[in-house]
Parts: structure tokens; sequence; C-alpha cells
């Protein structure tokens, strides 16, 4: 297909791109723009990211799983471009020489643009931010002395780039680029065999890491109907395109323990990129946003051509890579019912930040006069697919709300889940850990210091 | 004076313009052909059969190399040549490099590596310490045993005695820019090599072997790397050597990086340990009598294994007076990746050994660790009355040992006792969330323990205007050395540093050089150019003092200008002047440490030139349902000498504590019981990230010029805090003392799992 974008405010146009090229591949290969790194090709390191802009903002992704297609209309800046016109380093670039926050200089570029994309959006959590960036040699102190200290400079004027006037072109060769969800409908009824790609943060691993080529592929990010999140009052439709960024949001006032898990979903990168559709089509059983939707009582929406069907979202996922989806089916939207705020969400991992859970957790009890009254819990990482604890619910549901009804739950677990052991996590640790956290959720309730992140020193 | 300015890093303003230039990042020639392994499926045993038609049939691919194709040695070993660039056909690790492929882009030679179809004759392989053990693999001929005084007896004779293992992981290295050379024909058939790597004479012999060709046809180039950490020191010689022997077979440039998990796979990574101790101790925690058994998986090849075992029982007494010492060291021969340097070299395994025997004995006896390790601290002077005290177990004396008045001061500047209350009477409100709180010293020994390794050469030029090139044989991968050496030479002549050009490390222009490693780069290099300059300076000060007739040793050098009684001209003019009369202005210099003695089969001499000391107090707080873990405050006083860049050595001090807290916590690697290491990309290996550092950190230098006459009395800085790092794991350990009354015995790294099994334990019993 024919693309059109900016380059460090120039305006490129390429001819027959193929899908399976990367925006870092082309940078440093064919333009030989190398200040964006590889460092894992693989959206784990941020050594590649760069700025990019498109209707809704400025923002940082990587590169390295970032295909050509998907920049058509778009402005990109390179590391290479954020200095003023008149070569004036742009204020994160002279913190980061006066703060020492450089040493190596690998990780550099992808950092400058990571906090250049913060800068320009006035956004100062830089752990948040800067969490899809990995530093080896400094220990990051001076690199947050070096944003902080450049917070309090203005915003520059030269990275406010008009975006190219492109029409809603539908691919060429084997890409197919819907403009709307019908039009996605028509075309992957007809190309059943086709990959969807979305935001790319796993599809693009299947070409950097397991080389295969992608034909025929349909990119989804034309399709903006897809894209909207809409508050029905008795529930939030969020349609499949909808950014892990773009969910956060519409949560944090809802359910705040599922927005704050989405804060340590992935990165910033990929939470601007991945989305939600992605996250459970797929059918990961670590995917994290899955057990909370269950636990939520989320409904999932498929449609295939004009046929529209939906189902409890628990239901999709039928066996570890086997969900019941047809071919040409695809997730449209998802309902999340909107109720008293109940729901915990327990997201554990090696690290903090930017990691693959080793158990996720959701739980949502609902309590009266003591007794609990509903119980709906899923797990991450304790099975083949995302899981409810059926067994445990059933043990707590009409009992009272204590500590023994707890313990009683004990056997119930091992009949619910028979986790596997792997480099994440023992199958022993992963089902003490998921009975803690119902401890942990009980002791929340009354107000126990549960979380080691929010104590201080 | 230019030394001791804060100055930033002399490639800052390249770094933040994606401007600085790393192997990968050069233009390379039209026609480059780009390189990639087929690696090894299996753990142990024999190639049977290996079909590369599909491999060579492949678009894009050139040439397809097995063993057979190469053209003279086929060894990559820094040490005793047993490590084939390919395989001979035999196999000691999954992820051992097969064959070579060289195509016209780096994705189709990978893309052609994956097709090969190869048969084994598979064995069983040894992947553990158990493993190993129980096989009697080891490399040299046995155990290494150096022992003081009787330790047996001592141990048998004490008031107390305890005993105890722990397991500390490896590590991987995770230099951000991976491993990749480049190479261009010359005339000759002579090589130019871009390699990013610590080490470029190394490179250049290894090229220069499987060449047949003297070391002259060689040319290695090093700008800088995207990260070392001693990951560099061996590891990227396979990846120069390939892209020679391609380059010279097809007479086109060659270009071969890895990708990230061919990277993790392939390359060696720091030493697990296992070390167990058997220890005598008084009322008070003093140490009457220790044992350790130190337990090293050192992979299949031996690479730096010896040295880095070495120095691991170099390091078995940090900061502690030991007189009845008894250290067995086994270099276990495993199927795994041939383990290397990193950072620190064996002394922090050696060091967690000993510091893990203070945290139990001050356990054991209820007391505050911090007064164990004063108790059995080194005397603080080695003076005539207790001359015989302050010796280490390898019989180095300690001449200066800074650690009391050190710890003084950062327990004080901490606010240490009182915030270790503070933790207690929070952990007793507290029934699910715990805190700790450690303190944890460290003397680090520098020298290369090879004594021959410890020289250094430089290289400087004065050009006819003033401008000042130079070149030394380090190499700079981060820790800003070309910045410390530059400002040596700026304060030698008196000029201002935009005056001194620092150049790429080549060997063409200092030969022979040893790694940049073991913490040297400074101490040597600068020392290297020190001379180098004051060569010249003494020639310009000559001619400059009888022409204006003076004695030579009154010329000055300060400020940009030449002094010469009253006649005053700028640096540019005196350099002019000179060129006019035939004055040379280059040389060369050259320096080797002094004092050194060493016989590492015996474990006595003088090892190092000197010690550097730091010490740090972390706090942490854990999640008793889960084992989550947060560093909460840590606090650091490091001692760097007289320091030549206080901004750059904080940066050190700053970086190698994450980094080591990062080994002892977050970072774990996991082998399946096939061999292969399953956490081998970012998505599964964790270094910390930006939230893990300490929320809380403070890290200051310690004034303490060095004793030993070091360049302007600095102290190398790049391994010694690695090691502070050790009181993370301690805090964590205190944290797990707070749930019940056993020994945490809490294993490295402490990933969550491994907190809550700790917890479980001391609760459960």
């Amino acid at each position: 297909m024919d693309i059109t974008f900016l380059l460090n405010g120039e305006t490129v146009e390429l001819r027959d791109v193929e899908a399976n090229t990367t925006l870092l591949q082309w940078l440093r290969e064919t333009r030989g723009l190398t200040g964006t790194k590889e460092g894992c090709n693989e959206g784990d390191c941020g050594a590649c990211s760069v700025l990019v802009t498109d209707h809704d903002g400025i923002k940082a992704l990587n590169a390295c799983i970032l295909f050509l297609p998907q920049l058509q209309g778009k402005a990109i800046r390179t590391v290479e471009g954020v200095s003023g016109p008149d070569g004036a380093l742009h204020p994160i670039q002279q913190a980061m020489i006066a703060h020492h926050g450089s040493q190596c200089g690998f990780c550099t570029p992808g950092f400058v643009t990571s906090m250049v994309a913060a800068h320009h959006t006035g956004r100062t959590d830089w752990d948040d931010q800067l969490a899809g960036n990995l530093c080896r040699c400094t220990g990051y102190a001076p690199i947050i002395k070096a944003a902080e200290a450049a917070s309090e400079v203005a915003p520059v004027d030269w990275l406010d780039d008009a975006l190219p006037d492109v029409s809603e072109e539908t691919g060429g060769g084997d890409i197919m680029r819907p403009a709307s969800s019908d039009e996605l409908a028509k075309q992957y009824r007809d190309h059943p065999d086709a990959t969807l790609i979305a935001g790319a943060t796993d599809v693009g691993l299947w070409v950097t890491k397991q080389l295969k080529d992608l034909s025929p592929v349909i990119f989804l990010n034309g399709c903006g109907d897809l894209q909207k999140i809409e508050d029905t009052g008795n529930e939030l439709k969020c349609g499949a395109m909808v950014s892990m960024v773009a969910l956060r949001n519409a949560l944090e006032p809802i359910y705040p323990s599922y927005a704050e898990m989405l804060r340590r979903f992935a990165s910033n990168q990929i939470r601007q990129a991945a989305t939600l559709g992605g996250n459970i089509a797929n059918g990961s059983p670590i995917g994290d946003n899955p057990p909370a939707l269950i636990a939520l009582g989320a409904t999932l929406h498929l449609r295939r051509g004009t046929a529209r069907r939906q189902m409890p979202i628990e239901d999709f996922f039928v066996d570890y890579g086997k969900q019941d989806r047809k071919p040409g089916e695809f997730v449209e939207w998802i309902s999340i019912p909107k109720q008293p705020d109940r729901l915990r969400v327990y997201k554990l991992s090696k690290r903090f930040d930017q990691d693959i859970s080793a158990v996720l957790g959701a739980f949502y009890l609902t309590v009266e006069d003591g007794t609990v009254k509903e119980a709906r819990i899923a797990f991450g990482g304790m099975a083949g697919i995302p899981k409810r604890a059926y067994h445990v619910e059933d043990v707590l549901r009409g009992q009272p709300w204590n500590e023994e009804t707890i313990a009683k739950a004990w056997p119930a677990w091992s009949r619910d889940f028979e986790p596997m052991s792997d480099m994440r996590a023992s199958a022993d640790y992963r089902l003490d850990a998921a009975r803690n956290m119902l401890t942990r959720y009980f002791l929340e309730n009354l107000g126990a210091a549960t979380s080691v992140l929010e104590v201080t020193a | 004076m230019t030394v001791a300015a804060p100055l930033p890093h002399d490639s800052a303003e390249l770094h933040v313009t994606g401007k600085a230039r790393y192997v990968d990042d050069l233009p390379s020639p039209a026609g480059t052909l780009h390189l990639a392994f087929g690696l090894s499926a299996i753990a142990r045993g024999r190639v049977t059969d290996m079909d590369l038609s599909a491999v060579r049939a492949a678009p894009g691919v050139v040439k397809v190399l097995t063993a057979n194709d190469l053209p003279h040695a086929n060894d990559v070993s820094p040490s005793i040549h047993d490590e084939p660039l390919l395989s001979d056909g035999s196999v000691h690790y999954l992820g051992q490099p097969l064959f070579l492929v060289v195509a016209t882009s780096h994705t189709l030679a990978r893309k052609a590596a994956r097709l090969a179809d190869v048969s084994y004759d598979e064995e069983p392989p040894l992947l553990t310490i158990d493993d190993a053990m129980a096989a009697n693999s080891h490399f040299e001929d046995g155990p290494r045993i150096w022992q003081r005084g009787d330790a047996d007896a001592a141990v048998a004779n004490a008031p107390h005695r305890i005993s105890g293992t722990i397991e500390m992981g490896g590590q991987e290295h995770f230099y951000l820019e991976g491993q990749a050379a480049l190479v261009q024909p010359q005339d000759n058939g002579d090589m130019l090599v871009h390699s990013s790597t610590q080490h470029p004479t190394e490179i250049q012999h290894k090229v220069a072997e499987a060449l047949g060709l003297p070391m002259h046809a060689i040319r290695v180039e090093t700008r800088r790397m995207g990260g070392g950490f001693g990951g560099k020191e061996s590891q990227g010689n396979a990846l120069a050597v390939s892209c020679a022997v391609a380059a010279s077979l097809t007479g086109r440039a060659c270009k071969m990086r890895y990708d990230r998990d061919d990277d993790m796979t392939v390359t060696g990574k720091r030493h697990d340990f296992r070390i167990s101790y058997e220890v005598g101790f008084d009322d008070q925690g003093r140490v009457l009598g220790i044992s350790f058994l130190q337990l090293a998986r050192c992979g299949w090849a031996q690479d730096l294994s010896l040295p880095v075992a070495d120095r691991a029982m170099l390091h078995a007494d940090n900061a502690y007076q030991l007189d009845n010492i008894r250290i067995e060291s086994h270099r276990l021969k495993t199927n795994t990746q041939s383990a290397t340097a990193f950072r620190g070299f064996g002394g922090p395994q050696g060091m967690l050994g000993i510091e893990r025997v203070m945290d139990h004995i001050a356990h054991a006896l209820g007391t505050d660790p911090l007064e164990v390790r004063r108790v059995n601290y080194y005397a603080e002077k080695d003076g005539a009355d207790d001359a015989p005290k302050n010796t280490t177990p390898y019989g180095q004396d300690v001449t200066d040992f800074v650690l009391h008045d050190l710890t003084a001061k950062l327990i004080d500047g901490s606010d240490y006792t009182k915030r270790r209350a503070a933790v207690a009477e929070w952990n007793a409100a507290n029934p699910v969330l715990k805190k700790g709180i450690a303190f944890s010293p460290v003397k680090f020994g520098i020298s290369f323990t090879l004594t021959h390794l410890n020289q250094a050469g430089a290289l400087v030029h004065v050009y006819a205007d003033g401008s000042i090139q130079m070149n030394h044989g380090g190499t700079e991968m981060g820790q800003g050395l070309n910045q410390k050496v530059a400002q040596v030479a700026a304060s030698r002549f008196g000029v201002a540093m935009s005056a001194v050009r620092i150049t790429a490390t080549d060997t063409s222009k200092v030969p022979n050089t040893s790694a940049t490693a073991a913490s040297s780069g400074s101490d040597l290099n600068g020392m290297a150019v020190r001379n180098a300059c004051d060569l010249i300076r003494a020639r310009m000060a000559d001619f400059i003092g009888r022409y204006h007739q003076c004695p030579s040793d009154a010329v000055e050098f300060a400020g940009g200008f030449v002094h010469a009684g009253d006649n005053v001209m700028t640096f540019a003019q005196a350099a002019k002047l000179c060129y006019e009369n035939r004055v040379s202005l280059s040389a060369t210099g050259f320096y080797k440490t002094p004092s050194l003695s060493w016989d590492r089969i015996k474990g006595q001499g003088r090892p190092f030139y000197y010690f550097a000391y730091g010490a740090a107090v972390t706090e942490v707080v854990i999640d008793t349902l889960t084992g989550e873990n947060r560093i909460l405050r840590t606090d650091i006083l490091h001692d760097a000498g007289t320091s030549l860049n206080p901004a750059l050595d904080i940066g050190q001090v700053e970086g190698a504590y994450v980094q080591g807290a990062g080994w002892l916590t977050t970072e774990e690697l996991v082998w399946d019981n096939k061999g292969q290491l399953r956490t081998h990309a970012p998505s599964t290996y964790k270094i910390p990230a930006c939230s893990d550092r300490p929320d809380i950190f403070n890290v200051t230098l310690y004034e303490n010029a060095n004793a030993e006459d070091t360049i302007y009395r600095s102290k190398a800085v790049g391994e010694p805090p690695f090691m502070l790092g050790i009181s993370a794991l301690l805090a964590l350990s205190d944290a797990v003392a707070a749930c019940g009354a056993p020994y945490p015995d809490l294993q490295a790294p402490a990933t969550p799992e491994r907190i809550l099994k700790a917890v479980q334990k001391v609760q459960d019993a």
C-alpha cells in the first residue's frame, strides 16, 4: 500500500510498502537515521521510542513493533527531530546533559523521546511515563532529576506538526485498511485467513521474533468507530480498538483498582498502542484484562459480516489457544456493567512495572449484612485460560464474610486451579499467592495496609 | 584545574541528539554482508547430521560456513583454547553456534539460520551445581583451597557455632547495545575491525589467529559501547572473528549483531554460586574461625572463570579480620553458557558469603548486625603495634582501613539507629506488611589479579595550533573514562577541555592493551596519559626555558597560558614556537602498577595495589501475603579517593547500586531441564525499571585521598559500589525476620516467590 506521513517535519510518501517492515528497520536501514536504537526488538526496552502525533496528540511509541502501514496520515519525530529548527536543544536534552542523565548513551535517544512526549503533554508521573525505557547504567536517579528540572520549562512550539492530509485509503496489495467496522466486517468475512493488526504489540513479535511473513493483513487503525467508549448509564461500551490508556482513563472514576492495574499494564509506549480487543482476542492466559472483565461480569460482542452475537466474556475462552471465535469473526466491542465498586484487581509479577503477570487475581464480592451474597473471582496465570474460581465462589456464597470462611475455601482453590511452573513462578507459589489474595481482599476491606506501593520510608 | 570538576560525559550532547555512533550505526560500505549463527537445540551430545541445504537455498544467502570451512584456528576462547567458534561436532550447551550464515541482510541471515535440519546424538546434560559435583566435573584439577590458621579447630572450640548456605543466581549483563562487529577488508588481506568490545587487543589477537595473520595485519577500533559491564570482555570475539573470516572469504565488508534473544542465549553471564559456611564466634559476634565452601557454576568453557573464582575467594573476608579461615573453591564445568566477567568479577559472590555470615551471627545473638560487623572490622590503622592484625587471609596488609570512620558518618547521616527503632515499631503495628533495614560495607581490591595485565599505554599529540589529541588503551562503555582521562591531559597542559580531543580506542595507536576491566580504566590509562603529557611538557618547558632564559622547571602551564619568567604566551603560541624549533610534540606514555606480587595457587601475596571502600544503608518493605517488595530508601557513602570527576563517580555509584540490587532481587535466570535458558529476553528477564530505584536515594562521596600514589590520588569506582546492593538483600532478610523467630535463610535473587517462601518458613516454625 502507499502511505504518506511526516518524518521530522518533512512529508514522506512511500509506494508499495510491505506489511512486515517495521518503522525501526526503515529508519535505520533505509533512511540512515540511526539515532533510534534496537535494544530488544520486542517493545520491552524502549531504546527505539519515537514520537508519533495523530489526532489524539503526541505520544511515544516503540518503533520496533510499529509497521509502516500504521503510519498513514501521522507525524513521526525521531531523536534527530526533537531539537529546534535552529539546532537549539530541547529542554529535555539540555536537562539530560546538565544532570548527567546519560552514561553509555544507548538508551538515551529512547529516554529523550519518551520524556519529550511527556513534557509536551504536561505529564509529570515520570515513573509511569518511563516504565518502558530501560537503562542499565545510571540507576535512573539522574534521569528523573533531569525530567523534573525540565518540567519547570514550558513546552516548545516546534513539535506541533500539522498532520498530512490523506484520503481514507483502504490499503493495497495484500494489505487491507478498512475505515470503519462495517468495512472491516466485510473484508474479514471475505478474507478470514487475514491477520488482524490493531496495536501490533503482540503481532509485532510474530514478525520480529518468530520471523513470520504476515499476509494478507488487515490494519485496524483506520476504524475510528471501534476506538470509542460510550457511557450508557448502565454500562461502558468499549470498542475493540480502545487503547489501554483510554480504558484506564475511563475506568479510573468507576473502578480505580482496575485502573491501577492498567497503570502497571506493560509500559506507556505499549499502553498507547495496545487495544482492549487485542488483549482479549489473542486468548492469552496471562492477558491482564480478561480476569478483571470476568469479575465484573462483562459481555463480549462478536461480529462476522452482519451477524452479531454476544456472550459472557468467560465463555469466550475455551481452552489454551482456543477461543469461541469463528473464521472471519472479530471482537467488536465489550460492555462493562457499572455497579458499586467492589472490584479489586491484584497483579503479581517479579517487577512492578512492565512485567507479565505471574498471577493476576480479580475479585468482586457482594457482602450484605456480613454475608457474602455474590462472588465473582477470576484469575490469569493460573490455568491455560483466564478462569473463574467457581469452587471458591461456591464456598464463599451465603457464608459469613470472615477469616473462617476464607480458611474454609482453602481446599477449593486446588479444585479450581492446577497452575503450572514456569520462569515466572512455580505452581505452589501461584496457588499460595492466589489464596492469599483473598485474604488481602478481606483485610483491605477492614482498612489494613496491604500495598507495598503505598508505603514510604 | 579541570581534574576534579564535575563535567558531563564527553559524549553527552551526542547521546541526547542521537548522534553518538555505535558499531551498528556506522555507515557500512555498499555490499556489506550480514551474519547470523545457527544454534544448537540440545545442551550436550554430538551432531550426527547437519543438512544445511534449505539454509543455503534461502533468499539472500551468500555463504554458509561450518567448522570445516574455517581457514585457520577455530577458537574464540580468551584463555585456554577450549571454545570453538563453530561446533566441531560436539555440543556443550543449548545455544552453541553450529554454523554461520552469510547473507545480504540481517533479517535474511536470521531467517535462513532457522532452516537447518540437524540431528543429534543426545547425552544427559550437566546443568546444575549438583549435577557437576556429582559428576566431579571441574575446571583445573580440582578445588582450590586457601587457608590461614586452623579454621576447623577454631570453629570447634568457639562458644557459638552456626552453619548455613546461600544460593546466589547469575546475572545477565543486559548491556542495552547487543554484541556487534563490522569488518572491512583492506590491502594485503588486512582487516579493519569495528567491535563493541572492552578488549580491542584480544579481538585483534583472535582475528589474527583465525586468519593466520600476524597481529600487525589487524586493526581494531572501538569508539564506544552501549554498555559493557564485563559482558564485552571476551564475548565479542565470536562476532569479530566470524565477520573477519567471512570478509576474508568473500572480499566484502561483513557485519554481525546478535538479536537480543540470541545474545542472551549465546553469551555468558555472571557466575551463579552456592556458598556454604561454618562459623564459630564469641558472645560479641567476633568470628573465631570460619570455613567456606564456594561452588561456582562456570558453564561449558573456561573463559575467565579461574580469576573470577579466585576473586570470590579474595573477597571472602570483605572488611573483616579473619584469623582462622579455610576457603575451598570448586570451578564447575556444566552444559550451560560459559559464565564470564561481570562487574565485580566474583567479588560480589565472595562478599555476599561473608555478609550473609555476619547477618546470621547477629540473628543468632539477637544483636544489631551493624555491631557484629564493627567488632569484626579490620583495625582502623595498620600501626606498628597491631601490624600482624590487619592482614587479609591471603597475606596482604590493609594499610588504610577507613571503614570505621566511613561507617560512623553513614550511620549518623542516614539516621540509622533511630530508623531501625522506627522500623521495629512500624512492624509491631502492621500485620501484613513488614519493613526491614540493613547496613553493609564494601572493601574491594583494585588491580587485575593476573599481574601482567596491570599496564597501560597512551599516545598524545600536541598539534602546532595548540590542540591536543589523546589516545589510550582503555575503552568507553559509558563510565566516562575518556572524559576523566581528558581532564588529566587538560590539567597537565593547563588548557581548557575544548583543547583536548579524545579519539576512538585503536590498536594501531596503542598496542598490547589490557581489557578495560577490573575498574582499572582511569587508574592505568590516566597514568599512561599523564606520563605521555609530561614527556611533551618537559620537552616544551626545556625549549621554552632556554628560549626565554629561565630554568625549565620555572616554566608553568596554567589557564591556557605558558609562563616563562616574565614571558607569557598562549599554549597555542607555545606549541607553534616549539614546532618551529623542531621540538617533538608527540609522545607515548606507559604505566605499570607498582608493588604487586601474587601467587594464585598458594593464595599468598599482594594481588591488589589498594582497596576502595563504601557502605550503604537500605530500607525496604515486603508484603507477607505475596512476597512483593520495594526499596524505600538508600543512603550511600562511597570512597572514590580524590575524585577525578565527582559527577561521573556518583553516576557510577548510583548505577552500580541499582544493578547490584537487581542482581539480588528481580533478576532471575531460569533454565529448564533441557538446558534451555527460559529468560532470554527483557520480557522474561527483569532488570530494574525506573520505579525500582529507591524512593529516597542519597549518594555521597567520602573524602579520602588515596594512600597510594594513583592518578591525582583518585580511586577506581566501576565495580566497588556494585556490592552496596547487598544491603538490599539483607534488608529484605531483616523484614522477613520480623515474621517469626528462625533465621530467614533468604536465597538470592529474592524474588517475591523466594520472599514468600522465607516468610512462610519463619511463620510456620
